[in-house]
Protein backbone atom coordinates (compact mmCIF):
# COMPACT_ATOMS: atom_id res chain seq x y z
CA UNK A 1 0.00 0.00 0.00
CA UNK A 2 1.46 3.55 -0.92
CA UNK A 3 1.80 6.10 1.76
CA UNK A 4 -0.38 8.54 0.11
CA UNK A 5 -3.29 6.22 0.74
CA UNK A 6 -3.10 6.47 4.39
CA UNK A 7 -3.67 10.41 4.55
CA UNK A 8 -7.25 10.33 3.71
CA UNK A 9 -7.97 7.56 6.58
CA UNK A 10 -5.20 9.62 9.09
CA UNK A 11 -7.16 12.80 8.58
CA UNK A 12 -10.01 11.95 9.53
CA UNK A 13 -9.05 10.05 12.32
CA UNK A 14 -7.82 12.82 13.97
CA UNK A 15 -10.49 15.10 13.03
CA UNK A 16 -12.83 12.70 15.01
CA UNK A 17 -10.15 13.03 17.98
CA UNK A 18 -12.31 16.43 19.31
CA UNK A 19 -15.56 15.01 18.73
CA UNK A 20 -14.56 11.94 20.35
CA UNK A 21 -13.77 13.45 23.65
CA UNK A 22 -17.23 15.54 22.81
CA UNK A 23 -18.99 12.17 23.43
CA UNK A 24 -16.51 11.11 26.07
CA UNK A 25 -17.42 13.50 28.48
CA UNK A 26 -20.88 13.42 27.61
CA UNK A 27 -21.12 9.75 29.66
CA UNK A 28 -18.98 11.40 32.41
CA UNK A 29 -19.71 12.60 35.63
CA UNK A 30 -18.78 16.55 36.23
CA UNK A 31 -16.09 14.65 39.20
CA UNK A 32 -14.49 12.84 36.66
CA UNK A 33 -14.55 15.58 33.50
CA UNK A 34 -12.75 18.15 36.14
CA UNK A 35 -10.72 15.22 38.21
CA UNK A 36 -7.75 12.94 36.37
CA UNK A 37 -7.37 12.53 33.19
CA UNK A 38 -9.04 9.41 32.02
CA UNK A 39 -9.05 8.47 28.25
CA UNK A 40 -12.50 6.38 28.43
CA UNK A 41 -15.24 7.21 31.13
CA UNK A 42 -14.60 5.16 34.06
CA UNK A 43 -18.22 5.31 35.24
CA UNK A 44 -20.36 5.46 31.55
CA UNK A 45 -23.31 7.27 32.74
CA UNK A 46 -26.55 8.09 30.68
CA UNK A 47 -27.30 11.01 33.18
CA UNK A 48 -26.10 13.77 31.55
CA UNK A 49 -28.69 12.59 28.40
CA UNK A 50 -31.56 12.39 30.86
CA UNK A 51 -31.58 15.94 31.92
CA UNK A 52 -31.58 17.07 28.88
CA UNK A 53 -34.50 14.30 27.64
CA UNK A 54 -36.42 15.67 30.57
CA UNK A 55 -36.39 19.37 30.60
CA UNK A 56 -38.70 20.39 27.49
CA UNK A 57 -36.25 23.36 27.42
CA UNK A 58 -34.26 21.65 25.43
CA UNK A 59 -36.59 19.74 23.28
CA UNK A 60 -38.63 22.87 22.39
CA UNK A 61 -34.87 24.30 21.69
CA UNK A 62 -34.79 21.74 19.41
CA UNK A 63 -37.63 21.86 17.09
CA UNK A 64 -36.97 25.50 17.11
CA UNK A 65 -33.60 25.37 15.50
CA UNK A 66 -35.02 22.92 13.17
CA UNK A 67 -37.89 25.32 12.42
CA UNK A 68 -35.99 27.74 11.43
CA UNK A 69 -33.50 26.05 9.98
CA UNK A 70 -36.66 23.94 7.47
CA UNK A 71 -37.55 26.96 6.62
CA UNK A 72 -34.08 29.00 5.49
CA UNK A 73 -33.45 25.94 3.95
CA UNK A 74 -36.68 25.50 2.05
CA UNK A 75 -37.16 29.15 0.82
CA UNK A 76 -33.35 29.66 -0.45
CA UNK A 77 -33.20 26.70 -2.61
CA UNK A 78 -36.92 27.81 -3.72
CA UNK A 79 -35.58 31.68 -4.42
CA UNK A 80 -32.29 31.05 -6.22
CA UNK A 81 -32.82 28.34 -8.38
CA UNK A 82 -34.73 30.84 -11.20
CA UNK A 83 -32.46 33.08 -10.09
CA UNK A 84 -29.14 31.16 -10.71
CA UNK A 85 -31.29 30.38 -14.01
CA UNK A 86 -30.86 33.69 -15.21
CA UNK A 87 -27.64 33.90 -14.22
CA UNK A 88 -26.40 30.70 -15.79
CA UNK A 89 -28.82 30.86 -19.08
CA UNK A 90 -28.54 35.14 -20.03
CA UNK A 91 -26.89 38.29 -20.12
CA UNK A 92 -28.93 40.23 -18.91
CA UNK A 93 -28.18 44.52 -17.56
CA UNK A 94 -25.61 44.49 -14.59
CA UNK A 95 -25.38 41.10 -14.27
CA UNK A 96 -22.07 40.38 -13.22
CA UNK A 97 -22.40 42.85 -10.65
CA UNK A 98 -25.53 41.23 -9.07
CA UNK A 99 -23.52 38.41 -9.05
CA UNK A 100 -20.53 39.59 -7.13
CA UNK A 101 -22.83 42.13 -5.15
CA UNK A 102 -25.06 38.95 -4.07
CA UNK A 103 -22.06 37.37 -2.45
CA UNK A 104 -21.00 40.91 -0.75
CA UNK A 105 -23.66 40.36 1.37
CA UNK A 106 -22.20 37.50 2.83
CA UNK A 107 -19.34 39.42 4.11
CA UNK A 108 -21.31 42.11 6.27
CA UNK A 109 -19.56 40.65 9.74
CA UNK A 110 -22.79 39.33 11.74
CA UNK A 111 -21.89 41.47 14.52
CA UNK A 112 -22.62 44.75 12.11
CA UNK A 113 -26.38 43.71 11.34
CA UNK A 114 -27.46 42.64 15.22
CA UNK A 115 -28.88 45.78 16.41
CA UNK A 116 -30.38 46.99 12.79
CA UNK A 117 -31.80 42.96 12.49
CA UNK A 118 -33.47 43.79 15.96
CA UNK A 119 -35.18 47.00 15.00
CA UNK A 120 -36.24 45.66 11.51
CA UNK A 121 -37.50 42.28 13.15
CA UNK A 122 -38.97 44.16 16.04
CA UNK A 123 -40.86 46.95 14.01
CA UNK A 124 -42.65 44.59 11.84
CA UNK A 125 -43.47 42.07 14.64
CA UNK A 126 -41.50 39.39 13.66
CA UNK A 127 -39.32 39.16 16.44
CA UNK A 128 -38.97 35.91 18.41
CA UNK A 129 -40.35 33.78 15.27
CA UNK A 130 -38.76 31.37 13.67
CA UNK A 131 -39.20 33.64 10.52
CA UNK A 132 -36.92 36.53 11.78
CA UNK A 133 -33.90 33.70 12.25
CA UNK A 134 -34.39 32.53 8.79
CA UNK A 135 -35.01 35.72 6.84
CA UNK A 136 -31.81 36.57 8.66
CA UNK A 137 -29.88 33.51 7.93
CA UNK A 138 -31.08 33.88 4.28
CA UNK A 139 -28.84 36.89 3.85
CA UNK A 140 -25.94 34.81 4.02
CA UNK A 141 -27.15 31.37 2.42
CA UNK A 142 -29.17 32.60 -0.44
CA UNK A 143 -26.32 34.35 -2.14
CA UNK A 144 -24.40 31.15 -1.75
CA UNK A 145 -27.17 28.92 -3.08
CA UNK A 146 -27.30 31.11 -6.26
CA UNK A 147 -23.34 30.97 -6.69
CA UNK A 148 -23.96 27.24 -6.19
CA UNK A 149 -26.82 26.26 -7.99
CA UNK A 150 -25.48 28.66 -10.79
CA UNK A 151 -22.14 26.16 -11.32
CA UNK A 152 -24.57 22.96 -11.61
CA UNK A 153 -26.68 24.77 -13.94
CA UNK A 154 -23.56 25.67 -15.96
CA UNK A 155 -22.67 22.33 -16.59
CA UNK A 156 -26.10 21.62 -17.84
CA UNK A 157 -25.61 21.88 -22.24
CA UNK A 158 -28.04 24.76 -23.24
CA UNK A 159 -29.07 22.37 -26.35
CA UNK A 160 -31.44 20.65 -23.84
CA UNK A 161 -33.48 24.19 -23.01
CA UNK A 162 -33.85 24.62 -26.77
CA UNK A 163 -34.63 21.10 -27.72
CA UNK A 164 -37.58 21.14 -24.48
CA UNK A 165 -38.92 24.42 -26.47
CA UNK A 166 -38.58 22.84 -29.74
CA UNK A 167 -40.78 20.29 -28.07
CA UNK A 168 -43.03 22.59 -27.40
CA UNK A 169 -42.24 22.39 -23.33
CA UNK A 170 -43.86 25.86 -21.49
CA UNK A 171 -41.03 27.46 -19.36
CA UNK A 172 -42.48 26.61 -16.07
CA UNK A 173 -42.59 22.56 -17.15
CA UNK A 174 -39.65 22.24 -18.76
CA UNK A 175 -37.91 23.97 -15.68
CA UNK A 176 -39.57 21.15 -13.42
CA UNK A 177 -40.09 17.84 -15.40
CA UNK A 178 -36.34 18.58 -17.35
CA UNK A 179 -34.28 21.02 -15.75
CA UNK A 180 -34.58 20.37 -12.39
CA UNK A 181 -34.11 16.69 -12.35
CA UNK A 182 -30.92 16.97 -14.13
CA UNK A 183 -29.45 19.30 -11.69
CA UNK A 184 -30.64 17.35 -8.51
CA UNK A 185 -27.34 16.69 -7.12
CA UNK A 186 -26.78 20.25 -6.91
CA UNK A 187 -29.93 20.87 -5.40
CA UNK A 188 -28.63 18.01 -2.58
CA UNK A 189 -25.46 19.86 -2.04
CA UNK A 190 -27.32 23.65 -2.08
CA UNK A 191 -29.67 22.42 0.92
CA UNK A 192 -27.01 20.96 2.51
CA UNK A 193 -24.86 24.19 2.96
CA UNK A 194 -27.84 26.34 3.53
CA UNK A 195 -28.63 23.87 6.37
CA UNK A 196 -25.42 23.74 7.12
CA UNK A 197 -24.56 27.51 7.85
CA UNK A 198 -27.85 27.96 9.28
CA UNK A 199 -27.78 25.18 11.93
CA UNK A 200 -24.53 26.36 13.30
CA UNK A 201 -24.93 30.36 13.45
CA UNK A 202 -26.01 31.70 16.81
CA UNK A 203 -25.34 35.34 17.15
CA UNK A 204 -28.24 36.38 15.06
CA UNK A 205 -29.93 33.18 16.08
CA UNK A 206 -30.11 34.41 19.76
CA UNK A 207 -30.47 38.01 19.12
CA UNK A 208 -33.59 37.57 17.36
CA UNK A 209 -35.25 35.40 19.59
CA UNK A 210 -36.01 35.87 23.52
CA UNK A 211 -38.36 33.01 24.90
CA UNK A 212 -40.39 31.63 22.51
CA UNK A 213 -38.17 30.13 19.53
CA UNK A 214 -34.95 29.70 21.47
CA UNK A 215 -32.69 27.84 19.38
CA UNK A 216 -30.81 24.62 20.67
CA UNK A 217 -27.57 26.14 21.25
CA UNK A 218 -28.95 29.25 22.93
CA UNK A 219 -30.48 26.89 25.81
CA UNK A 220 -26.85 25.90 26.08
CA UNK A 221 -25.31 28.50 27.42
CA UNK A 222 -27.46 28.50 30.36
CA UNK A 223 -25.84 25.26 31.81
CA UNK A 224 -23.93 27.69 33.19
CA UNK A 225 -25.33 27.51 36.63
CA UNK A 226 -24.51 28.95 40.08
CA UNK A 227 -22.37 25.68 40.90
CA UNK A 228 -19.69 26.45 37.82
CA UNK A 229 -19.68 24.61 34.23
CA UNK A 230 -22.23 22.02 34.25
CA UNK A 231 -20.07 20.23 31.94
CA UNK A 232 -21.21 17.06 31.35
CA UNK A 233 -24.78 17.93 30.13
CA UNK A 234 -22.97 20.35 27.81
CA UNK A 235 -21.27 17.52 26.28
CA UNK A 236 -24.45 15.81 25.65
CA UNK A 237 -26.51 18.98 24.35
CA UNK A 238 -23.07 19.20 22.11
CA UNK A 239 -23.93 15.55 21.00
CA UNK A 240 -26.98 16.32 19.97
CA UNK A 241 -26.44 19.00 17.74
CA UNK A 242 -24.42 16.84 15.48
CA UNK A 243 -27.14 14.04 14.83
CA UNK A 244 -29.14 16.42 12.92
CA UNK A 245 -26.70 17.56 10.48
CA UNK A 246 -25.00 13.77 10.07
CA UNK A 247 -28.13 12.66 9.06
CA UNK A 248 -28.29 15.41 6.47
CA UNK A 249 -25.12 14.55 5.03
CA UNK A 250 -25.76 10.81 5.28
CA UNK A 251 -28.72 11.72 2.68
CA UNK A 252 -26.64 13.84 0.58
CA UNK A 253 -23.14 12.43 0.42
CA UNK A 254 -24.18 11.04 -3.00
CA UNK A 255 -25.20 14.45 -4.25
CA UNK A 256 -21.61 15.70 -3.12
CA UNK A 257 -19.50 12.78 -4.17
CA UNK A 258 -21.65 13.23 -7.91
CA UNK A 259 -19.87 16.44 -8.02
CA UNK A 260 -20.64 20.12 -9.99
CA UNK A 261 -18.50 21.28 -12.75
CA UNK A 262 -18.45 25.27 -11.99
CA UNK A 263 -19.07 26.63 -15.37
CA UNK A 264 -18.73 30.24 -14.00
CA UNK A 265 -15.50 31.55 -12.64
CA UNK B 1 -20.75 30.10 -26.40
CA UNK B 2 -22.08 33.43 -26.05
CA UNK B 3 -25.22 33.74 -23.63
CA UNK B 4 -27.87 35.36 -25.00
CA UNK B 5 -28.95 38.71 -23.87
CA UNK B 6 -32.11 38.87 -22.43
CA UNK B 7 -33.23 41.53 -19.53
CA UNK B 8 -36.66 39.96 -18.72
CA UNK B 9 -34.43 37.40 -16.98
CA UNK B 10 -34.10 40.25 -14.02
CA UNK B 11 -37.54 39.13 -13.43
CA UNK B 12 -36.13 35.40 -12.25
CA UNK B 13 -33.87 37.28 -10.53
CA UNK B 14 -36.53 39.50 -8.66
CA UNK B 15 -37.51 37.53 -5.94
CA UNK B 16 -33.79 36.75 -4.41
CA UNK B 17 -32.88 40.85 -4.74
CA UNK B 18 -36.76 41.51 -2.69
CA UNK B 19 -35.40 39.39 -0.24
CA UNK B 20 -31.70 40.55 0.32
CA UNK B 21 -33.11 43.55 -0.03
CA UNK B 22 -34.70 43.48 3.15
CA UNK B 23 -32.51 41.59 4.76
CA UNK B 24 -29.18 43.31 3.85
CA UNK B 25 -29.98 47.02 2.49
CA UNK B 26 -32.32 47.93 4.88
CA UNK B 27 -30.15 47.01 8.07
CA UNK B 28 -27.17 49.10 6.04
CA UNK B 29 -29.04 51.61 5.98
CA UNK B 30 -29.93 52.20 9.20
CA UNK B 31 -25.58 51.55 10.39
CA UNK B 32 -25.04 54.52 7.97
CA UNK B 33 -27.56 56.03 9.44
CA UNK B 34 -25.82 55.53 12.93
CA UNK B 35 -22.12 56.28 11.93
CA UNK B 36 -23.09 59.88 10.89
CA UNK B 37 -25.00 60.58 14.13
CA UNK B 38 -24.77 60.81 17.94
CA UNK B 39 -27.50 58.62 19.48
CA UNK B 40 -28.27 60.41 23.35
CA UNK B 41 -31.34 58.68 23.86
CA UNK B 42 -34.13 57.49 21.67
CA UNK B 43 -35.69 60.87 20.03
CA UNK B 44 -32.12 62.73 20.49
CA UNK B 45 -29.89 62.45 17.54
CA UNK B 46 -27.05 64.93 16.53
CA UNK B 47 -25.03 64.81 13.02
CA UNK B 48 -21.92 64.69 13.87
CA UNK B 49 -20.57 63.97 10.30
CA UNK B 50 -17.63 61.77 9.94
CA UNK B 51 -16.59 62.61 13.53
CA UNK B 52 -17.16 58.33 14.51
CA UNK B 53 -15.06 57.66 11.41
CA UNK B 54 -12.03 59.48 12.39
CA UNK B 55 -12.31 58.56 15.93
CA UNK B 56 -12.69 54.71 15.00
CA UNK B 57 -9.26 54.89 12.39
CA UNK B 58 -7.14 56.76 14.68
CA UNK B 59 -7.78 53.85 17.19
CA UNK B 60 -4.54 51.70 18.06
CA UNK B 61 -6.64 49.09 19.71
CA UNK B 62 -8.33 48.73 16.19
CA UNK B 63 -5.06 48.40 14.69
CA UNK B 64 -3.85 45.84 16.49
CA UNK B 65 -7.39 43.70 15.63
CA UNK B 66 -6.58 44.28 12.47
CA UNK B 67 -2.92 43.04 12.21
CA UNK B 68 -4.14 39.93 13.99
CA UNK B 69 -6.97 39.05 12.01
CA UNK B 70 -5.28 40.20 8.63
CA UNK B 71 -2.61 37.54 9.95
CA UNK B 72 -4.89 34.88 10.95
CA UNK B 73 -6.62 35.27 7.95
CA UNK B 74 -4.04 34.25 5.78
CA UNK B 75 -2.71 31.95 7.84
CA UNK B 76 -5.97 30.11 7.63
CA UNK B 77 -5.89 30.29 4.06
CA UNK B 78 -2.47 29.20 3.62
CA UNK B 79 -3.25 25.90 5.91
CA UNK B 80 -6.50 24.76 4.94
CA UNK B 81 -6.64 25.57 0.77
CA UNK B 82 -3.76 23.31 0.01
CA UNK B 83 -5.01 20.70 2.90
CA UNK B 84 -8.17 20.29 1.54
CA UNK B 85 -7.40 20.24 -1.97
CA UNK B 86 -4.44 17.42 -0.90
CA UNK B 87 -7.62 16.00 1.46
CA UNK B 88 -9.72 15.98 -1.08
CA UNK B 89 -7.45 14.17 -3.57
CA UNK B 90 -6.50 11.70 -1.18
CA UNK B 91 -10.33 10.66 -0.26
CA UNK B 92 -11.44 7.43 -1.87
CA UNK B 93 -13.71 8.22 -4.96
CA UNK B 94 -16.08 4.80 -4.83
CA UNK B 95 -18.13 2.78 -2.88
CA UNK B 96 -18.75 2.77 1.33
CA UNK B 97 -15.63 3.98 2.02
CA UNK B 98 -16.24 7.21 -0.18
CA UNK B 99 -19.78 7.71 1.49
CA UNK B 100 -18.16 6.84 5.24
CA UNK B 101 -15.27 9.60 4.87
CA UNK B 102 -17.45 12.20 3.93
CA UNK B 103 -20.02 11.70 6.37
CA UNK B 104 -16.84 11.74 8.81
CA UNK B 105 -15.25 14.86 6.81
CA UNK B 106 -18.07 16.98 6.96
CA UNK B 107 -18.40 16.12 10.97
CA UNK B 108 -16.61 18.91 12.40
CA UNK B 109 -19.24 21.52 9.87
CA UNK B 110 -22.46 20.26 11.29
CA UNK B 111 -21.35 21.85 15.31
CA UNK B 112 -22.70 24.73 16.07
CA UNK B 113 -20.10 27.26 16.45
CA UNK B 114 -20.52 27.86 20.08
CA UNK B 115 -19.99 23.93 20.79
CA UNK B 116 -17.01 23.94 18.72
CA UNK B 117 -15.39 26.50 21.25
CA UNK B 118 -16.62 24.61 23.70
CA UNK B 119 -15.26 21.45 22.93
CA UNK B 120 -11.87 22.76 22.21
CA UNK B 121 -12.31 24.86 25.65
CA UNK B 122 -11.70 21.82 27.13
CA UNK B 123 -9.75 19.32 24.58
CA UNK B 124 -7.15 22.14 24.50
CA UNK B 125 -6.27 22.49 28.54
CA UNK B 126 -3.49 21.02 30.17
CA UNK B 127 -4.90 19.64 33.01
CA UNK B 128 -8.14 17.90 31.46
CA UNK B 129 -7.90 17.93 27.32
CA UNK B 130 -6.74 15.30 25.40
CA UNK B 131 -4.78 17.78 23.59
CA UNK B 132 -3.01 20.36 26.12
CA UNK B 133 -2.20 16.97 28.18
CA UNK B 134 -0.61 15.33 25.15
CA UNK B 135 1.13 18.75 23.87
CA UNK B 136 2.84 19.23 27.60
CA UNK B 137 3.63 15.39 27.67
CA UNK B 138 5.49 16.38 24.69
CA UNK B 139 7.52 19.01 26.62
CA UNK B 140 6.20 21.91 25.72
CA UNK B 141 4.88 24.55 28.27
CA UNK B 142 1.51 24.79 26.61
CA UNK B 143 -1.27 26.79 28.29
CA UNK B 144 -3.97 28.14 25.89
CA UNK B 145 -5.37 30.70 28.96
CA UNK B 146 -1.90 32.40 29.52
CA UNK B 147 0.08 32.24 26.65
CA UNK B 148 -0.76 34.55 23.87
CA UNK B 149 0.77 32.43 21.38
CA UNK B 150 -0.36 29.47 22.64
CA UNK B 151 -4.03 30.96 22.12
CA UNK B 152 -3.47 32.47 18.50
CA UNK B 153 -2.40 28.57 18.04
CA UNK B 154 -5.19 26.88 19.21
CA UNK B 155 -7.40 29.22 17.86
CA UNK B 156 -5.91 28.60 14.38
CA UNK B 157 -5.66 25.29 14.83
CA UNK B 158 -9.32 25.01 15.85
CA UNK B 159 -10.21 27.03 12.71
CA UNK B 160 -8.21 24.59 10.45
CA UNK B 161 -9.79 21.56 12.31
CA UNK B 162 -13.11 23.15 11.89
CA UNK B 163 -13.19 24.50 8.01
CA UNK B 164 -10.60 21.92 6.56
CA UNK B 165 -13.59 20.13 5.42
CA UNK B 166 -15.38 22.61 3.65
CA UNK B 167 -12.11 22.90 1.30
CA UNK B 168 -11.91 19.38 1.17
CA UNK B 169 -15.77 18.94 0.06
CA UNK B 170 -16.13 22.03 -2.44
CA UNK B 171 -12.77 20.40 -4.25
CA UNK B 172 -13.90 16.91 -3.73
CA UNK B 173 -16.96 17.36 -5.76
CA UNK B 174 -15.13 19.11 -8.50
CA UNK B 175 -12.73 16.63 -8.74
CA UNK B 176 -15.76 14.18 -9.24
CA UNK B 177 -16.49 15.95 -12.19
CA UNK B 178 -13.51 15.77 -14.19
CA UNK B 179 -14.58 13.11 -17.39
CA UNK B 180 -12.62 9.85 -16.80
CA UNK B 181 -11.43 11.01 -20.43
CA UNK B 182 -9.57 13.33 -19.15
CA UNK B 183 -7.14 11.06 -17.42
CA UNK B 184 -7.24 8.43 -19.71
CA UNK B 185 -5.90 10.98 -21.82
CA UNK B 186 -2.82 11.79 -19.20
CA UNK B 187 -2.40 8.37 -18.77
CA UNK B 188 -1.55 7.83 -22.90
CA UNK B 189 0.27 10.74 -22.82
CA UNK B 190 2.53 9.09 -19.83
CA UNK B 191 1.64 12.08 -17.55
CA UNK B 192 2.91 12.19 -13.87
CA UNK B 193 0.85 12.08 -11.31
CA UNK B 194 2.01 15.77 -10.32
CA UNK B 195 1.66 16.90 -13.90
CA UNK B 196 -2.34 15.85 -13.74
CA UNK B 197 -2.59 17.69 -10.99
CA UNK B 198 -1.09 20.78 -12.39
CA UNK B 199 -2.61 20.52 -16.07
CA UNK B 200 -6.26 18.79 -15.82
CA UNK B 201 -7.41 18.49 -12.09
CA UNK B 202 -6.15 21.78 -10.78
CA UNK B 203 -7.50 23.97 -13.93
CA UNK B 204 -10.76 22.40 -13.59
CA UNK B 205 -11.12 22.83 -9.85
CA UNK B 206 -10.65 26.73 -10.23
CA UNK B 207 -14.67 27.05 -9.86
CA UNK B 208 -14.81 25.45 -6.77
CA UNK B 209 -11.58 26.78 -5.50
CA UNK B 210 -12.87 30.51 -5.86
CA UNK B 211 -15.73 29.89 -3.93
CA UNK B 212 -13.41 28.46 -1.27
CA UNK B 213 -11.49 30.81 -0.93
CA UNK B 214 -13.78 33.87 -1.19
CA UNK B 215 -16.01 31.70 1.70
CA UNK B 216 -13.02 30.92 3.98
CA UNK B 217 -11.50 34.65 3.91
CA UNK B 218 -15.01 36.08 4.68
CA UNK B 219 -15.85 33.67 7.36
CA UNK B 220 -12.82 33.71 8.84
CA UNK B 221 -12.36 37.52 8.58
CA UNK B 222 -15.47 38.06 10.34
CA UNK B 223 -14.84 34.88 12.92
CA UNK B 224 -16.82 35.45 16.57
CA UNK B 225 -18.19 32.67 18.46
CA UNK B 226 -15.41 30.33 18.69
CA UNK B 227 -12.62 32.72 19.76
CA UNK B 228 -15.24 33.94 22.12
CA UNK B 229 -16.16 30.57 23.54
CA UNK B 230 -12.47 29.34 23.58
CA UNK B 231 -10.90 32.86 25.16
CA UNK B 232 -13.04 35.44 25.30
CA UNK B 233 -10.70 37.29 23.02
CA UNK B 234 -8.19 37.05 25.61
CA UNK B 235 -5.20 36.44 27.26
CA UNK B 236 -4.63 40.20 26.51
CA UNK B 237 -5.90 40.83 23.42
CA UNK B 238 -4.55 38.08 21.51
CA UNK B 239 -6.81 36.68 20.12
CA UNK B 240 -9.34 39.64 20.16
CA UNK B 241 -10.30 39.50 16.34
CA UNK B 242 -12.24 42.64 14.51
CA UNK B 243 -15.70 40.99 15.26
CA UNK B 244 -14.76 40.60 19.15
CA UNK B 245 -13.60 44.04 18.98
CA UNK B 246 -16.61 45.54 17.20
CA UNK B 247 -19.20 43.73 19.62
CA UNK B 248 -17.33 44.34 22.69
CA UNK B 249 -18.26 48.52 21.01
CA UNK B 250 -21.40 48.27 20.55
CA UNK B 251 -22.82 45.96 23.03
CA UNK B 252 -20.59 46.24 26.23
CA UNK B 253 -20.04 49.86 26.29
CA UNK B 254 -23.07 50.30 23.65
CA UNK B 255 -21.20 53.29 21.53
CA UNK B 256 -23.40 52.97 18.62
CA UNK B 257 -22.08 55.98 16.63
CA UNK B 258 -18.02 54.68 16.56
CA UNK B 259 -19.47 50.73 16.52
CA UNK B 260 -21.60 51.64 13.26
CA UNK B 261 -18.58 53.52 11.41
CA UNK B 262 -16.26 50.81 12.51
CA UNK B 263 -18.62 48.23 11.30
CA UNK B 264 -18.80 50.32 7.82
CA UNK B 265 -14.88 50.30 7.74
CA UNK B 266 -14.75 46.73 8.36
CA UNK B 267 -17.05 45.98 5.49
CA UNK B 268 -15.34 47.46 3.26
CA UNK B 269 -12.13 46.30 4.23
CA UNK B 270 -13.83 42.57 3.64
CA UNK B 271 -15.26 43.90 0.71
CA UNK B 272 -11.97 45.47 -0.74
CA UNK B 273 -9.73 41.99 0.11
CA UNK B 274 -12.57 39.41 -1.37
CA UNK B 275 -12.86 41.61 -4.72
CA UNK B 276 -8.83 41.27 -5.08
CA UNK B 277 -9.04 37.78 -4.50
CA UNK B 278 -12.37 37.37 -6.65
CA UNK B 279 -10.98 39.33 -9.43
CA UNK B 280 -7.22 37.87 -9.23
CA UNK B 281 -8.53 33.77 -9.56
CA UNK B 282 -11.83 34.95 -11.83
CA UNK B 283 -9.09 36.67 -14.52
CA UNK B 284 -6.48 33.84 -14.51
CA UNK B 285 -9.25 31.90 -15.92
CA UNK B 286 -9.56 34.19 -18.82
CA UNK B 287 -5.97 34.42 -19.67
CA UNK B 288 -5.65 30.65 -19.92
CA UNK B 289 -8.89 30.25 -21.95
CA UNK B 290 -7.99 32.91 -24.69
Amino acid sequence: MRPSRLIAPLYLLLSLVPIYWLVSMSLKTNEEILGPFSLFPRLPTLANYLVIFTEPDWRQGYINSLTYVGINTVLSVVLALPAAYAFSRYRFLGDTHLFFWLLTNRMAPPAVFLLPFFQLYSSIGLFDTPWAVALAHMLFTVPLAVWILEGFMSGVPREIDETAYIDGYSFPRFFLRIFLPLIRSGVGVTAFFCFMFSWVELLLARTLTSVETKPIAATMTRTVSAAGMDWGVLAAAGVLTLIPGAVVIYFVRNYIAKGFALGRV
Amino acid sequence: MDKPTNNRAWLLVLPVLAVVAFSAVIPLMTVVNYSVQDILGPEQHIFVGTEWFRKVLRDPELHGALRRQLGFSLAVLAIEIPLGIGLALALPMKGRSASVSLVVLALPLLIPWNVVGTIWQIFARGDIGLLGLVINALGWKYNYTADALDAWLTVLAMDVWHWTPLVALLCYSGLRAIPEAFYQAARIDGASAWATFRYIQLPRLKGVLTIAVLLRFMDSFMIYTEPFVLTGGGPGNSTTFLSQYLTRLAVGQFDLGPAAAFSLVYFLVVLLFSYIFYTAMTQQGQEKAS
